[in-house]
């Protein structure tokens, strides 16, 4: 592995993605560390906040999976944009 | 008077010393400051504050700041109006406005908490204060930074409409057009916040900023001669004012500073395009699920809050509640207020009015106790959200006998 670069991220997982095992895929398709911080997943609904570790290049690819899989993809501090 | 303790994780209780940052290294969770109320009992007294500026700053004790005050001097202490004409067209007894929409300098309550992270960001010696925001903070950041003689960075996304920039391009920030989505936006700043250091206010100052916001519950407090009403009713965005007008409340009750007891019910306004708080409060679920938002309340316009989870268990905490408002109930809301106070409010204004009419026609807050509703903006700054929507001109030639017709006319239509 070359440069690796870490974000921190918060996940939010809709219904219909809860039974799938998209954390798995996202570090194996795509060779990132990952590391859950905090997270709290119920029958219907689940968010986690985890640190990833990566090449530059496999976090994007894998951020963008994630988009496409519906989940979604927040900095740690969700809302940096205010009103 | 040593008088904090440094930051303290609101999840796992993780202590940290005063410095600027904003998430626990352990749990990811928000960083809170810490108090040593032990100290402060006895030395914060009603007289302590009333000897103090009539500013937010008369609470400069309760407030995250060690030295000077560096900008924002003369924010706060807004009028508490008693409004009895919008109480009896609610058909209540007691109702109370609380006015942040004449803040000083820049009209909304953000600068309150930009006050305290400007003046935050001094103490920590940084050169560069910097925000991302679409509207009243970004206009408060620039604002305090020209005033304190500081570097800002203003972070907006590209495709923000012209109007909007000029209240904050007044004050000669470095602006910087961001383009992409909301998200990609969104994810940047942090990434700039992360990587430059700067006083990002609510990224790494976030500990300090919010704290502001307990001067509005201060004054609330304050203003009704130390006592706190049954009801309060604030807009929700990210969800800290509330939380932290609560967090006032409790501090004061603390000191021995409120006379009888404090049962005052919190509850959280916002718009039906955007209102993921209010809905985990109708659903009594702590789970927040994240919204597009989509309404005319641009300033409350947040559709996954970082505080979401701490305000809903704030009106949880105090048997409160929470209520959503259409784009035509927040018109009606503004329009409401402006024509039996005489007060102009931005949208989220209109949120809160709107949200209070229907907790009352409801049931769920009585009509004979005491209710005080936050407006934490002003409608001069976003005037087109009534744009097609007053038309109440009467024209006429420039004769006396056209207005004495006009005139009649109009006693016609109203008998």
């Amino acid at each position: 592995m070359g440069t690796t670069t870490r974000l921190r991220l918060r996940l939010t997982f809709p219904t219909h993605l809860v039974q799938e095992p998209i954390v798995y895929r996202l570090v194996k398709d795509f060779d990132i560390v990952i590391n859950i911080r905090r997270a709290d997943v119920k029958a219907d609904h689940g968010w986690m906040a985890l640190e990833l570790d990566g090449e530059p290049g496999a976090l994007e690819r894998g951020v963008k999976w994630l988009k496409e899989k519906g989940v979604q993809v927040d900095p740690i501090e969700r809302d940096v944009i205010s009103p | 008077m040593e008088k904090l303790n440094g930051l303290r994780c609101r999840e796992c209780g993780r202590r940290y010393p005063g410095a600027p940052v904003h998430v626990c290294e352990f749990c990811f969770g928000p960083l809170e400051v810490d108090y040593r109320y032990d100290a402060l009992k006895g030395v914060v007294t009603r007289e302590s504050i009333a000897a103090g500026p009539p500013s937010m700053w008369r609470y400069k004790d309760l407030l995250p700041v060690d030295g000077d005050v560096a900008v924002g001097h003369h924010v706060g202490f807004t009028p508490l109006i008693r409004a009895q004409n919008l109480a009896d067209e609610l058909g209540c007894r007691e109702v109370w406005i609380k006015n942040d929409s004449v803040c000083h300098p820049s009209w909304s309550f953000k600068d309150r908490v930009v006050a305290v992270a400007v003046t935050k960001a001094r103490e920590f010696g940084f050169d560069t204060v910097a925000c991302a925001s679409t509207g009243n903070l970004a206009n408060s950041v620039a604002a305090h930074a020209a005033e304190g003689r500081l570097k800002s960075f203003i972070f907006i996304p590209a495709d923000l409409e012209q109007g909007k920039i000029l209240a904050t391009l007044v004050y000669n920030p470095t602006l910087v057009a961001v383009h992409g989505t909301y998200d990609e936006v969104n994810r940047l700043c942090s990434e700039i916040a992360d990587k430059y250091r700067w006083a990002f206010v609510n990224v790494n100052l976030r500990p300090y900023y919010s704290e502001g916001s307990k001067t509005y519950g201060f004054e609330i407090v304050e203003q009704l001669g130390w006592r706190t009403p049954a009801h309060i009713i604030v807009p929700c965005a990210g969800g800290s004012l509330i939380t932290k007008i609560w967090k006032a409340i409790k501090e004061l009750k603390a000191l021995g500073l409120i006379d009888g007891p404090t049962a005052t019910k919190m509850y959280a306004a916002q718009a039906q395009g955007c209102g993921p708080i209010v809905t985990m409060i109708k659903n009594d679920t702590d789970v927040l699920v994240p919204v597009r938002p989509s309404t005319i309340a641009k300033s409350l316009a947040i559709g996954n809050p970082a505080d979401g989870y701490y305000a809903y268990k704030t009106t949880k905490e105090t048997g409160g509640y929470g209520e959503h408002a259409t784009d035509e109930e927040i018109i009606d809301g503004m329009l409401l207020l402006a024509r039996t106070e005489g007060i102009f409010t931005e949208t989220a204004g209109g949120v809160t009015v709107a949200a209070t009419r229907k907790l009352i026609e409801t049931g769920v807050i009585p009509r004979h106790e005491s209710i005080v509703i936050c407006i934490t903006g002003n409608g001069l700054k976003t005037p087109d959200a009534l744009y097609g929507r007053l038309d109440a001109h009467v024209k006429i030639k420039p004769s006396l006998s056209a207005f004495d017709q006009a005139l009649a006319d109009l006693k016609s239509q109203t008998a």
